[in-house]
This record gives structure tokens, sequence and C-alpha cells, in this order.
């Protein structure tokens, strides 16, 4: 299990706890990333993956431990301040495109949160479908035009930091594939990323390091260069 | 012109006046329902109270303030009444309502059957409770109009189009600005509008006052017409949850329309069968409940 | 407190031993109360407590058990009323049958309201019940026998069986008292029985006993026409209490208050509903010098309790005692 800090993390979490009303989700996560980093949470269902990232956004209905996100403390900030003050764009499960927005509407929907943000042109270039259906209602989409929107959303706002959950969920290969594109495009433009992925082929080539998560802790931390090696433990934390 | 067709129009008229009110008290307490799913049973009240706050102005405000000439009329009453109402509103969201968002609606429903009762009985003690009539009604709108089949009242001539344009302004608000995507957006999933940086309690806010506000409104648009009474919208606000079980609380054109055509038929009832006039949007109730439960607008049962 | 440890506190042998006594404690003061009574207060002030009581115990019913909000039980409450009176008054039959008849038209119109309401869920049920009630109000002031604005006034006590004189103040107490503890004896008898377990566990899960494969609607109805024929039984009785049928009991009002006789005595508890009346109608008559300020403290009680106090009086101390489900 790798130990070693970053010299200048952009996310760094310590003991993080979550609770949803009684029950106690989260029991002290760990994790750490540097900018322009890609990670992947990775688990079975209900281990806590989605919890993290919902805790991370002020999701939850009490949390505790430490959020530091370029050195500033977000535990105590209310929600609605999370995402402007850490430029985070949230990506979340289900992808949360609303059904009596229109495309273009969902797309202006969040305020922005930094400078240098993606405008609506530069997206419909990188999202071409998107393009063709802008007055369309969010119900009428499919599951891949939905997916892309949620994301086309996020990078509207010029925030840095994306947490995406489960984007692979349900959609076509080919889609899939797509999506794998335009992920390691946003990596090389800087972008740091948390990623919640059950697809592991999908997932292992982008990523710098993976989170192995369970019973809402982290049980392993394996770098991408340990991956091969390490083929054995992880088949075992992913099988069902 | 037939006089039966002609005493149709003439009722209709005035039941589209009375719809003007029923269109815009449901169509508030679809916008704050939707967002809060909060039924405010003080919508009444808050209509009551728009209506005392213009005849106050006129009547009462000058004498408290030992300013016998001072009598704040119907225009200003227009702006500043509904906002005064409004204001209320958000005290009573910000420091009641947004206690109970957690709990069964049931709760907010009689804590806002509570300030009904609050507000009436405050409103009976200091006035009287069979109605004082509002005497600030504009020299411009006083007089008649020859409609070509009566002659129409101005003052309610104008509280029609206005409504209409109040209502109408409403939907577009809602349905084509940024502001009403928020809107439309938070009553979906409030919660992951408030992970995109959205203050979502302030919305909510901002929303009850706003509803409130449409209330406070009518209130003012009422006083003219009926004499101003405290008990004026404890009657008015159970028409107004027939009319809004009728259409349904999820469509905001859904409200408007299903109070203006409400209003419309209960004025024609009164052509065929008077007795019956204040019963029919009930007896519409029941049919709408027996044929299509879930209401004309609304989406699922 | 997680469902199971609440569970398993109100199921272990100490909280079911303590629970028993408390709940028999509770029946011996009300049995008392209700047999003393006139010898503190006026018989009259005393049996408007017990009509008040059995209409919120029938309200509770509802609300408290099926977790249903009515908002129109004054329509059965002030209907039943003019029924009862009109039988006796119009048509000379005696007390009992007229307070039955008043019961009966209360369950019928029950059945009625409560078929359409329940069409519907949660918030809207509140608020068709409520509108369905003022069909009701309208018929009690537009039709030709109830006197309008006026009532029905005059209506004679009679006499009980033929040979017990309902005028003398202590006879019509007792005769009360009797129709109270019945009332409230099946109410306490539905509640425990298998049919009201099933409501109850509508009440905190509907998706679930429906799937369950309990009839729902049929279990909401059966409730809704019990719940309206006993608060019919409770305003007959009233209607022969004091010889007159009103408009004031077929008001919204009335039924806003009933809400509050249940919610401040503490909803789904036994004993509840009784406290709250006792101190909603005692309250009543301590301001009624105050005149409209009534309304006033009556909206801020139900704001008070709304807020801070939800589980209401008897609710609060059932807590205390550790006894919840006993009270």
């Amino acid at each position: 299990m790798s130990t070693q800090t970053l010299t200048k993390p952009m996310l760094k979490i310590e003991g993080l706890h979550a609770w949803y009303g009684e029950s106690h989700v989260l029991h002290g996560i760990n994790l750490e990333l540097a900018e322009g980093q890609l990670i992947t949470l990775l688990g079975r269902n209900g281990a806590g993956r989605s919890t993290t990232l919902r805790s991370i956004m002020g999701m939850v209905d009490r949390r505790e431990g430490s959020i530091l996100i370029n050195r500033e403390e977000f535990i105590t900030k209310p929600a609605h301040r999370i995402s402007p003050d850490a430029r985070i764009g949230f990506c979340p499960e289900e992808r949360g495109i609303f059904a009596s927005l229109s495309v273009e509407e969902n797309l202006m929907l969040p305020p922005t949160v930094g400078e240098n943000a993606m405008s609506v042109e530069e997206l419909f270039e990188m999202f071409p479908n998107l393009a063709n259906v802008r007055k369309r209602m969010g119900t009428r989409l499919s599951g891949g035009e939905q997916q892309m929107l949620a994301i086309a959303r996020i990078l509207r706002t010029g925030a840095r930091l994306l947490l995406l959950d489960e984007i692979t969920e349900g959609l076509a290969p080919v889609i899939v594939k797509t999506l794998g594109r335009v992920i390691r495009d946003l990596k090389s433009r800087g972008y740091t990323i948390v990623l919640v992925e059950q697809n592991f082929r999908f997932a292992a080539p982008l990523a710098d390091r993976h989170y192995v998560i369970e019973h809402g802790e982290v049980i392993d931390v394996i770098e991408a260069a340990e991956v091969e090696a390490s083929m054995d433990r992880l088949n075992h934390y992913l099988s069902v | 012109m037939d006089p039966m067709i002609r005493l149709i129009l003439a009722q209709g008229m005035l039941g589209l006046n009375n719809g003007v009110f029923y269109a815009m008290l449901s169509l508030g307490l679809a916008v704050i329902f939707g967002l809060l799913n909060v039924v405010n049973f003080a919508h009444g009240a808050l209509y009551m109270l728009g209506a005392f706050l213009a005849l106050i102005l006129y009547s009462n405000l000058g004498p408290w303030l030992g300013i016998d000439a001072l009598h704040i009329g119907f225009w200003p009453a227009l702006v500043l009444a509904p906002l005064m109402v409004a204001a209320f509103g958000m005290l009573i969201e910000r420091f009641l309502l947004r206690r109970l968002y957690k709990l069964d609606p049931i709760y907010s429903l009689l804590l806002t059957f509570g300030i009904t009762l609050v507000l009436q009985g405050v409103f009976i003690n200091f006035f009287n409770a069979s109605g004082t009539p509002y005497p600030g009604m504009p020299d411009s709108l006083k007089g008649v109009v020859n409609l070509g089949f009566m002659m129409f009242p101005k003052y309610r001539l104008f509280v029609i189009v206005f409504s209409i344009i109040v209502c109408f302004g409403t939907w577009f608000i809602i349905e084509r600005t940024h502001i009403g995507a928020r809107l439309r957006a938070g009553t979906e999933n409030p919660e992951l509008v408030k992970a995109f940086g959205i203050n979502v309690p302030l919305m909510v806010m901002l929303t009850f006052g706003f509803g409130t506000g449409l209330a406070g409104l009518a209130g003012v648009l009422a006083a003219p017409i009926y004499s101003v009474s405290p008990l004026m919208g404890a009657n008015l606000i159970i028409v107004i949850f027939a009319v809004v079980v009728i259409g349904g609380m999820g469509s905001i054109l859904g409200a408007v329309v299903t109070g203006f055509s409400l209003g419309l038929i209960e004025g024609i009832t009164k052509v065929f069968y008077a007795p019956a006039s204040n019963t029919v949007i009930f007896l519409l109730m029941v049919i709408v409940l027996l044929v299509r439960p879930q209401g004309l607008f609304g989406k699922h049962g | 407190m997680t469902d199971i440890a609440e569970f398993e506190a109100e199921t272990a042998p100490e909280t079911v031993k303590r629970g028993r006594v408390v709940q028999g404690l509770a029946w011996a003061v009300l049995l008392a109360a209700v047999l003393i009574a006139p010898a503190f207060l006026y018989p009259v002030f005393a049996m408007q407590l017990l009509c008040f009581a059995l209409f919120a115990a029938a309200f509770n019913l509802l609300i408290g058990f099926t977790g249903l909000l009515s908002f129109g039980h004054a329509a059965f409450f002030g209907g039943a009323a003019y029924i009862a009176g009109h039988v006796i008054k119009v048509w000379g039959f005696p007390p009992i049958l007229g307070i039955l008849a008043g019961t009966v038209f209360a369950a019928a119109l029950g059945w009625l309201v409560g078929m359409l309401a329940i069409r519907r869920q949660g918030i809207y049920f509140a608020m068709i019940t409520l509108a369905l009630a003022q069909i009701v109000y309208f018929f009690a002031l537009q039709m030709p026998f109830t006197g309008g604005e006026d009532g029905l006034q005059g209506i004679p006590r009679g006499h009980l069986l033929g040979v017990i004189d309902l005028s003398q103040p202590l006879n019509m107490y007792y005769f009360v008292a009797a129709v109270f503890l019945i009332g409230f004896a099946v109410i306490y008898r539905v509640v425990h029985s298998p049919f009201g377990q099933v409501l109850q566990a509508i009440r905190e899960n509907e998706p679930r006993a429906l799937s369950l494969g309990y009839n729902v609607d049929r279990f909401k109805l059966l409730a809704f026409v019990l719940s309206a024929g006993l608060a019919g039984l409770a305003g007959s009785t009233k209607a022969l209490v004091f010889q007159f049928a009103s408009l004031t009991d077929a008001h919204w009002q009335m039924s806003g208050e009933v809400i509050l006789m249940t919610l401040l005595g503490g909803m789904g508890t036994i004993f509840g509903p009784v406290v709250g009346a006792v101190i909603v109608v005692a309250l009543q008559h301590m301001l009624s010098g105050i005149g409209s300020w009534v309304q006033v403290v009556i909206g801020g009680t139900f704001i008070a309790c709304v807020l801070l106090f939800r589980r209401g009086i008897v609710g609060e101390i059932a807590r205390m005692l550790k006894v919840g489900g006993w009270l």
C-alpha cells in the first residue's frame, strides 16, 4: 500500500466521516491528488464511493473530518459555497439532467465558478451531438446525450476539479469509447479529475492512482504503475 | 342580441372577474408548492392582508401619523402592499416554515393554518368583521365601458386585463428565463442545484415571497370590488384548494387556465341555477376526482 | 434512535410491564374523572368536554393511526347534529334513535367523502376533504330544514328508553358519559385489533403495506367511515346536549379545532385527544371574554404545537415515562 505524500495536493481528504440521517456511511476516508492528476475510486456498489463525492459536495446530512482543496478547509462550508469556492464541477450518478429544462437551459444552469471556462461553442465542438438537440427538453435525450450534457455543463462553469460519478454506466461501448477520449483530452488540458467507476477497463488507462473503497473506508491504494502486478488483488476487490 | 346570450355573456364577464382571483391565488400556491412542497393555507389570509394594507395606506395611516391629509392611493398601494405582503411571507418562511421541511408536509399546512387564524383574529379585532369599503379607487378607473352586450365597470375590466398580464408574466419568467430555469431545476432536484453553487435556501425564501406577493397583489386588486373584510380570504382559500385539486399543482399554465375557466363557469352557472353557483366548483372537483383523479393538468396519480 | 432499537426498547419485558401499569392508571383516572366531573363542573360544560373529547378521539383514528389528515371533519360532526336534531324535533323520534340516525348519516357521508378523497394522497387528501366539507356547509346554510344562519333550535332532549328524563342535567350527563365511554372503548378496540395494526402499517409505510397484499384503499376507506361515524356520534350527542345544531359545528374552523385538540394532546396516542379537547374547550371558555382574540390564541397554539411540540402533551409524557404506544 502506497503511503507517499504529494508535495502539492489539490485535494486532500483526511478522516472523512459521513452520515445519512442516523446511518453512518463513511468511516474515515483518506485520499489526495495533485493538480492535473486523475484518480479513480473503485469498489463494489454501496461501498461509499458515491458518498465520498457527495460528501465533498456537501450533499450528505452530516460530515466530519477534513477536506482541503488548494489548502482551504471545506468541511464546514455550506453546500452552495463549495462549488464556487473550490472551483469544482460535479457530475452526479444518473447524470442529474433536469427534465423540465432544455439542453441549453441545463447547460447554462450552474453559475460560473472561475475564469478560462470553456465556451458554449467550444463545448458543442467537443460534443457535436449536443449542438443538434440544443432546444430539446432534458427528458427527451438518449443516455449518451445526457451524459455528454452533464459533463459539458460543468466544463462551462470554469471548474478545474471534476468529480465524475459512474459516467459510463448503461452506455453503449461506442459512447464509452468517446467518453474515454473526452476524459483523456480533459486531462491533457490540465483538469484534475476524480472518477468513480465500475468499468475498470475504462478507468485503468486514464488513472494515475486507484483507491479501493469498502465499507466506507479506503482499503487499498494502487499506483498506475503497480496495476499489472496487483491484478489478483484488484480482481478480488471488484468481484461480486 | 338574444337576451339569454346577453345574460350569459354578462354573467360570464363577472365570473371571469372572480376567475382573476382564482387564477392569481392558485398560481401563487402552485409556484410555492412546486419548490417548497408546502401548501400554504395562509394564502387566503395574505390576500386579505394585501387588501387591508391598501385600505390602511389610504384611510388609516394618515390619522395614525397625525397627518389627516395623507392618503396613499391605489397606484402606490398596488406596488407597496404586495411588497409588504411578500416581506411578511419571507419572514414566515425564514423563521417558521424552514424548520419543517424535513417533516411530513401536513405540518406546514397546519402551521400556515395557525397563521391564518392569527391574522384573521387580529384583523377582526381592529377592523369591522363585516367589511369596510375601499375608498381609494382612482378616478381614471371609475365609470363603465360599453362592451356591446353590457355596460361593464371600467375598473373590473382593468383588473381582468392587468391580472392576465401578471399571470402571463409569471409564466414567462418561470418557463422562459434563466431565473425560471433555476426555479424549475430547484423543483426537480434542490440538492443538486445547491451543489452547483446556487443558494437554494435564499431561492426558496424569495419564491415564497413571490408567491405570497401575488396573493397580496390580488388582495389590492380585490379591495375596490369587494368590501375589505377579515374573512374575505378564508372562504376564498377553500375554493382555491378545489381549483388546485381540479387543475393539479404541477403546471403554472394549468393553474392559470383552470382559475379563469372556473370563474367563468361559476358566473354562467348563476344564469341557470343561482343557488348552485357557490358549490359548482366543488361539484366539478368531485367529477374530476371521479374521472381524472390526478387533476386536469396533473402528471401522476 | 433507530427503528430497531426503538422496537426493542418498546417490547422489552420491563417496558411492557411499565406500559400496562401506566395505561391502567390512565384508564382509572379517565373513568374517575368522567364519573365525578358533575361534582366540580357545570353539567353542560362537562358534557361539552365529553362530546369534543369523543370527536377528537374519532379524528385521531384517522390522523394518528392511519396517517390521513382530514380537514373536513366538521361536516360529520355538524352534519350529524342537524340530522339528529331534525329526526328528534320534527319526526318526534326518541333521543337514542336520533343520535343513531345522526351517526349513520355521518358514516354514510364519510363513505362518500372518503371514497373521493382517497383517490389522492398526502396533502391533496387534506384539501379535498376541506373542499367537500364546504359543500356540506353550503347545504347546511341553504337547505330549508336547517334554519340557515339561525341553526336548528329547540331540539327536545326527551326521555331515554321512554323512562329517564333527559332534561334533568345529571341524567343527561350520565347518558352522555355512557355514549362517550362506549365510543372511546370502540376506538380503543379498533386501534388494538388486527384491523388497527394494518392501519398503523399503512401510516408507517403505505407502499410496504400495499406490497404485503393489503387492499390499502379499502382499509383507509373503512377507517374513514368509522372515524366519520364516531365524529357523527359526538356531533349528534352535542346537539342533544345543547338542544341546538348550528352552522358553527359544520364550519371549517371546527375542522381546524379538532385538529388542534388532537395535535395538542398527542396524535397517535390513546388518551391525547381527550386531554387536548379538554384543554382547548376549557381555554375557549376562559377566554370567552376577550372576543376574537381567542382565535389569535388558538392560532398561536397551533403554531407553537407544530414548531415545538409535535408529540403533544400525552406523547411527551409517554416519552418521559418511556411507555410509547401505551398512553
